[in-house]
């Protein structure tokens, strides 16, 4: 294992002192327990965001917290969630009663931790509102699972939900815009390379040089099968299928198209795999009305790309557009 | 003579789950490596080890006095709802947690007690967890167990009783191998978790296990 760290247990706790000195700017990180706030936190009024989740898919969530998107992120150790007692403090640190709106990806630990800091915080008397992201089409979605995983829509929800927190919107209406651009985004990744997890020192699962895993999830859990690897046009059009038929996303339809990268791509396969991306839209009669391409929501080292495509309406497009002033997403601001 | 199990039985009940989850982290984190993501092993013994470190600090903060046995539940669930994370961390913090709840401030229990105590947790990681038996859950151990002891008649020493129930938390742990499982990360595997043991039903079981070696009192009589 070659990783720039010193010793793998501190990495979390090195890596969180590098942010708050490489960012005062904008934001405050508090240790034992562990999170992130805006440095204007709490801000009187506005409904906070809060969302958290292991380490190691940076800029996600900490690179997203400030002006515009999350008033705090949790962050876990690498690929575990975070514990109730990190959500609760960072709750009660950004409130600024008007409420509290935990957006949390559907992992199990993760649900059954920000529920029970949900708890926690009611008790405290504070309004909390909690909505899962559930976008990865690659798993079925059934009552015999722990149902979708939730992916790159989460980034798109804590920009949406950010600019509208920040309009002075309540907690139900910050909450129901959550659950609409939930219910209108979908996303599959594919793993070109494994991921090493610093802590266990080897790569996460096996793939051979000539492999892909596709529907890959962002810890390196199997995903629909395995390949031979291909070129980006066939990748991207496996990728895209399964999106689009899946909402589905249909003629005529406005999109955000979202090219997230897993850590190891470079940014020049990115585009390589956005025209592609646009090309089959384009075919499919869907136009693209707002993109991102970048590494958003990584799993560490691994080499690979997920595609997120949202619906949009005039008033998430609006949303979209607004300022934001994050390390990771910047802005209009 | 109806025999009560102590404070102190309760204090070396949970040190002694401590040893045998560190002991056991190997073979806890290949379980999981089979159908999870490997960490079982380490976050429990992690969890633990906070746990006997908090014990120790109530100890030399003079808590020795505080027989508040509630309280000593609740400290426990929280130290692991704080430590563990994934989703271990609150389902054992939960059980812990109901576990204080249902014992109030009593400073030992009867049988009575412990049954309904264990009822408690079990409802509560029910709950929380959101599973049924035979999801390949924590919960095909635990369940067994909290009903064998709501089955057992008066009379019969509590040694015995704590073994019947870890006994059937061994049977429901041994009973997840053939399953399918329903929740959690494995619950994406689909047929592929099928001829696995599930790692959580496994911690479970060391948890009655290490119980029912510890917490009948010691003067009790051999049988």
């Amino acid at each position: 294992m070659k990783k720039l760290i010193n010793r793998p247990e501190d990495v979390v706790k090195e890596e969180l002192a590098g942010v708050a000195l490489a960012h005062a700017d904008r934001l405050r990180v508090h240790t034992a327990p562990n999170f992130i706030v805006r440095v204007d936190a709490p801000v009187k009024g506005k409904v906070a965001i809060v969302s958290g989740g292991g380490s190691g898919h940076e800029p996600m969530h900490g690179g997203f917290v400030g002006m515009g998107m999350l008033d705090a992120a949790c962050p876990g150790e690498v690929f575990t969630s975070p514990t109730p007692d990190q959500m609760l403090e960072a709750t009660k640190a950004v409130n600024g009663e008007a409420g509290v709106l935990h957006i949390v990806k559907n992992y199990t630990g993760d649900v059954m931790n920000f529920e029970m800091a949900a708890e926690l915080a009611q008790a405290e008397g504070i309004a909390v509102e909690q909505v899962v992201i559930d976008d990865d089409v690659a798993v079925k979605d059934s009552l015999y699972t722990a149902g979708r995983r939730g992916v790159g829509t989460t980034v798109l929800a804590e920009k949406i939900c950010g600019a509208a927190a920040e309009q002075g919107r309540p907690l139900a209406e910050v909450a129901g815009l959550c659950r609409r651009v939930n219910a209108n985004g979908r996303s599959m990744g594919i793993a070109l390379t494994s991921c090493t997890v610093p802590m266990a020192g080897k790569p996460t699962f096996e793939l051979g040089d000539d492999e892909i895993e596709i529907g890959v999830g962002i810890h390196g859990e199997p995903g629909r099968e395995r390949r031979p690897s291909a070129p980006a046009h066939d990748i991207v059009e496996t990728l895209a299928t399964a999106i689009v038929d899946d909402l589905p996303f249909k003629r005529g339809a406005a999109i955000l198209a979202f090219v997230n990268g897993m850590g190891g791509t470079p940014l020049m396969e990115l585009y390589v795999v956005f025209n592609e991306l646009h090309r089959f839209l384009e075919g499919r009669g869907i136009s693209i009305t707002r993109n991102l391409v970048g590494s958003y929501m990584t799993s560490l080292d691994m080499a690979g790309c997920a595609i997120t495509l949202l619906r949009l309406d005039d008033e998430l497009t609006a949303l979209w557009d607004a300022p934001v002033n994050t390390p990771g997403l910047r802005w209009g601001a | 003579m109806s025999e009560t199990i102590s404070r102190q039985s309760i204090l070396v009940w949970l040190r002694t789950f401590a040893e045998t989850v560190t002991r056991k982290r190997d073979e806890l984190i290949d379980l999981d490596a089979a159908i999870g993501d490997a960490d079982h092993g380490i976050n429990m013994d992690r969890g633990m080890q906070a746990v006997v470190r908090k014990l120790a600090e109530l100890d030399e903060a003079g808590d020795e006095t505080s027989d508040d046995l509630g309280a000593l539940f609740k400290t426990v669930g929280m130290t692991l709802v704080s430590t563990v994370g994934g989703a271990a961390g609150p389902l054992y913090g939960t059980l812990f947690l109901q576990m204080g709840v249902a014992v109030g401030d009593r400073s030992e229990l009867t049988l009575t007690d412990w049954a309904t105590a264990l009822a408690a947790g079990v409802t509560g990681v029910r709950a929380r967890g959101k599973a049924e038996l035979e999801d390949k859950t924590m919960l095909d151990a635990l369940l067994p167990a909290a009903e064998a002891l709501n089955a057992s008649d008066s009379g019969i020493p509590l040694a015995d009783i704590l073994r019947r129930s870890a006994a059937a938390a061994e049977q429901g742990m041994k009973a997840t191998i053939p399953l399918v499982a329903r929740k959690g990360r494995a619950s994406y595997l689909g047929a592929r978790s099928v001829g696995h043991q599930d790692p959580g039903a496994t911690s479970s079981w060391l948890l009655l296990n290490t119980a029912a070696e510890t917490l009948a009192p010691a003067e009790r009589c051999a049988s």
